[in-house]
């Protein structure tokens, strides 16, 4: 079974001795875990700015299984300001859920692990350091600080209970001190109202299977901010609604945001919508960030080749190009990471320093950061250079510029009028 | 010039009935749709976009006769009625007429191998002789994009850009003339979008294939497109040449939907037509024009009035009142 091998075949004591050492790590984790009246000071900690709502600080988190440690983030490292939105790019299994589970200490256990890192959330007069938080403590902070929104909001609602009686789980659960039932029931009626629901008393008593989409979702953000969070993760909040629908519901997201004086971190990966609602952008590539900085830095100086490609093989209204750019090969298997960069295989602005070790960030202004060789001080002219892209990446950019251009016009005119 | 549409439908119905009480007899009817016309020229894209629910799918299935009937109008593929056929004819036309699924995940059996989901209708039909079969499924891999010795694998050891692949590769062993895509590239990631979106066109231009490309991903319709229909609640509202439907919408549903498609340009500010409220009930849909409910030009004349189907420009229709005259 020679050719085998190089599919992740593992003999079978292979297998056993991957399940014992990882059986001896997850006890560790979970001993550690489960120990009860941990004092306050042990994940106490101070932000190392204060104007960020929460810091992810060289992450990790390790999925242990049977055919070897999936590393889904792997180093990762970005800050959400306080009342900003920070979107959060890449395709399926590049680890931006696993990041924003991480947070929420929701990573699927035990197989699941932060290993190392820190992820530090801003409490206002204090932080936190969410990794070391034991659990009953943790209940007080999801929901009450951050919540979250899930991806599916046909399968998130529970069918069989009505949609009055799951918003007042949540808010009796995180905030409930003191309450009475009609106090509670009152609380979930200005949530549905304030996310645009006209019939909030009728929605109150309404099942789940009786809503559209967009209004589920409506729910399933009301639900979100019953208890004013200061950080909400809204995993991909629109990938499975309608363009108008989304826009009703990126719009609400928007308004209501300003209204609580929250953070968001957005997931997705469509760039239209990070491009509307971010103000920072960080993009993910197996596991790590390849690329930071504002909206701006991201989209119309765009340095990681990842980057370029992922904006070159999104078809735009308006931007008319004769072939998709599509990037090549496939994403490289989770449990053997290769010791270069990842992208160096897929790669075609590669320079002879891509074979070397993985790359650091690289700073290009305050702001924009990028994990790319082509950026060390030799190559930065031929980086900067379009000559030296390839041709579709080359088009796009030229696009995006033209598209923008023609967007700032139509800007001018209207304000003339 | 009739001779050059390969598809032509004409005021085309489709309900379902709706079964209630006792003895299960039919209470109400579901309009999914509710009134198409369209032609659709040899080699073509049609793009056919409009929100979940406003009948896209039904549309798609009804003109390859995957319901027993249709309510009401004509389906013309090469200029015969596709519900007239009798079983033997039918048979015919199916190796003429193919559909790729939105899914790919759940349209292929978990228990056939490629080679098997691929090469069962060619030999079906008995399309090759046996002596070439085996060689002709290798081709059709190859043109799709697939490794020839994958053939004895199982759907489940691919991935989802493959399996996507592997759906056209069986839509396209058939030779077909026509192809419905059903939402080909929703459930992939944007990469793995932009390679499948340049087979299908590669193939295209290969084979002369002919596509009615149902979406509701406008920037990939735009893309892909010649014509480009807009459907709303089981009507085709407007429809015409990519060009025209882009730059110059002219229904107000159109410019409503344009105006929400995100644009990944952080300095544009968009002025967005936000539609109020939630499609209506296709089995209650309202009086007159459909979308009158939520229309910021609504008239008085359409909500006692359907308007019926108009052409402002040359290949530009428009189902609407307030291009009457």
């Amino acid at each position: 079974m020679a050719k085998k091998r190089e599919d992740g075949y593992l003999s079978g004591r292979e297998a056993r001795r991957i399940q014992k050492e990882n059986r001896r790590i997850i006890n560790e984790f979970e001993k550690k875990r489960k120990r009860k009246n941990v004092p306050e000071s042990e994940y106490l900690t101070t932000m190392h700015d204060p104007g960020n709502a929460v810091e992810f600080d060289d992450l990790h988190t390790f999925f242990f299984t049977d055919s070897g440690t999936v590393h889904s983030v792997d180093g990762v490292t970005f800050s959400v300001p306080i009342g900003k939105t920070v979107g959060v790019v890449g395709e399926s299994g590049c680890g931006k859920s696993v990041t924003s589970l991480s947070l929420m200490q929701l990573v699927q256990r035990p197989q699941g692990q932060i290993v190392s890192g820190e992820i530090r959330l801003n409490l206002g007069n204090k932080a936190y350091e969410i990794s070391k938080v034991p659990q009953e403590k943790m209940q007080t902070i999801r929901g009450n600080v951050v919540s979250m929104i899930f991806q599916e909001p046909m399968t998130s609602l529970n069918p069989v209970f009505r949609i009055g009686d799951q918003v007042d789980e949540v808010i009796a659960l995180h905030d409930g001190e003191g309450k009475s039932k009609e106090e509670i029931k009152q609380r979930t009626i200005e949530a549905l109202e304030m996310v645009g629901i006209a019939n909030s008393e009728g929605v109150y008593r309404m099942y789940p299977h009786e809503l559209s989409g967009g209004m589920r979702q409506r729910v399933m953000i009301a639900m979100s901010l019953a208890c004013n969070p200061k950080v909400i993760i809204a995993d991909e909040p629109t990938t499975a609604l309608d363009v108008t629908i989304q826009a009703q519901i990126l719009d609400l997201l928007r308004n209501l945001k300003d209204r609580i004086n929250s953070s968001i971190m957005l997931i997705t990966h469509d760039l239209g919508v990070i491009a509307e609602m971010a103000d920072y952008v960080v993009v993910m590539y197996a596991g790590r960030v390849v690329e930071q900085g504002t909206a701006e830095d991201i989209f119309y100086h765009p340095a990681h080749p990842y980057t370029m490609g992922l904006m070159a093989s999104k078809p735009v209204v308006g931007k008319h190009v004769e072939q998709l750019y599509s990037i090549p090969g496939k994403v490289p298997n989770p449990v053997n990471m290769p010791d270069y960069c990842y992208f160096r295989d897929r790669c075609e602005m590669c320079v002879k320093e891509c074979s070397g070790a993985y790359p650091h960030m690289i700073s290009l202004s305050d702001t924009h950061k990028v994990s790319c060789y082509r950026f060390l001080e030799e190559h930065r002219k031929d980086a900067e250079n379009p000559e030296k892209m390839p041709s579709a990446v080359r088009e796009m950019m030229e696009a995006m510029k033209r598209l923008h251009e023609d967007n700032d016009s139509v800007k001018a005119e209207e304000g003339e009028v | 010039m009739a001779d050059d549409y390969i598809l032509q439908v004409k005021d085309l119905k489709k309900y379902f009935p709706i079964k209630g009480g006792m003895l299960s007899r039919v209470v109400g009817q579901v309009k999914a749709v509710d009134g198409v016309t369209f032609n659709l020229g040899r080699g073509q894209t049609m793009g056919l976009v409009g929100e979940s629910g406003c009948g896209k799918t039904t549309t798609g299935r009804v003109i390859l006769r995957l319901y027993k009937e249709k309510t009401a109008g004509d389906i013309l593929f090469e200029g015969k009625e596709v519900y007239d056929l009798n079983a033997k004819q039918l048979r015919e036309l199916r190796t003429q007429m193919q559909i790729i699924f939105q899914d790919p995940f759940s349209s292929l059996s978990p228990r056939l191998p490629v080679g098997e989901i691929i090469g069962e209708a060619v030999r079906e039909h008995g399309l090759v002789s046996k002596e070439e079969y085996s060689d002709y499924v290798d081709k059709v891999m190859d043109d799709c994009g697939l490794m020839p010795y994958q053939k004895e694998r199982y759907p489940h050891e691919f991935s989802g850009g493959q399996r996507q692949r592997i759906c056209i590769a069986r839509a396209l062993a058939l030779n077909p003339k026509f192809v419905v895509c059903d939402e080909p590239v929703s459930a992939l990631d944007v990469s793995i979008q932009a390679q499948i979106i340049n087979l299908l066109k590669e193939l295209q231009e290969k084979r002369g294939l002919t596509y009615l490309f149902i979406s509701h991903d406008l920037s990939v319709v735009e893309h892909i497109s010649d014509m480009v229909g807009v459907m709303y609640l089981g009507n085709l509202v407007e429809y015409g040449k990519k060009e025209d439907i882009f730059d110059h919408p002219a229904h107000p549903y159109t410019k409503a939907l344009f105006s929400a498609i995100p644009i990944p340009d952080p300095g544009s500010k968009m002025n967005r037509i936000v539609l109020e409220g939630s499609i209506p009930s296709p089995a209650n849909p309202p009086s007159g024009c459909k979308f009158h409910t939520r229309c910021k030009n609504c008239m008085k004349k359409c909500k006692e009035e359907a308007p019926v189907q108009k052409e402002i420009a040359p290949g530009h229709y428009v189902v609407c009142h307030l291009y009457d005259s």
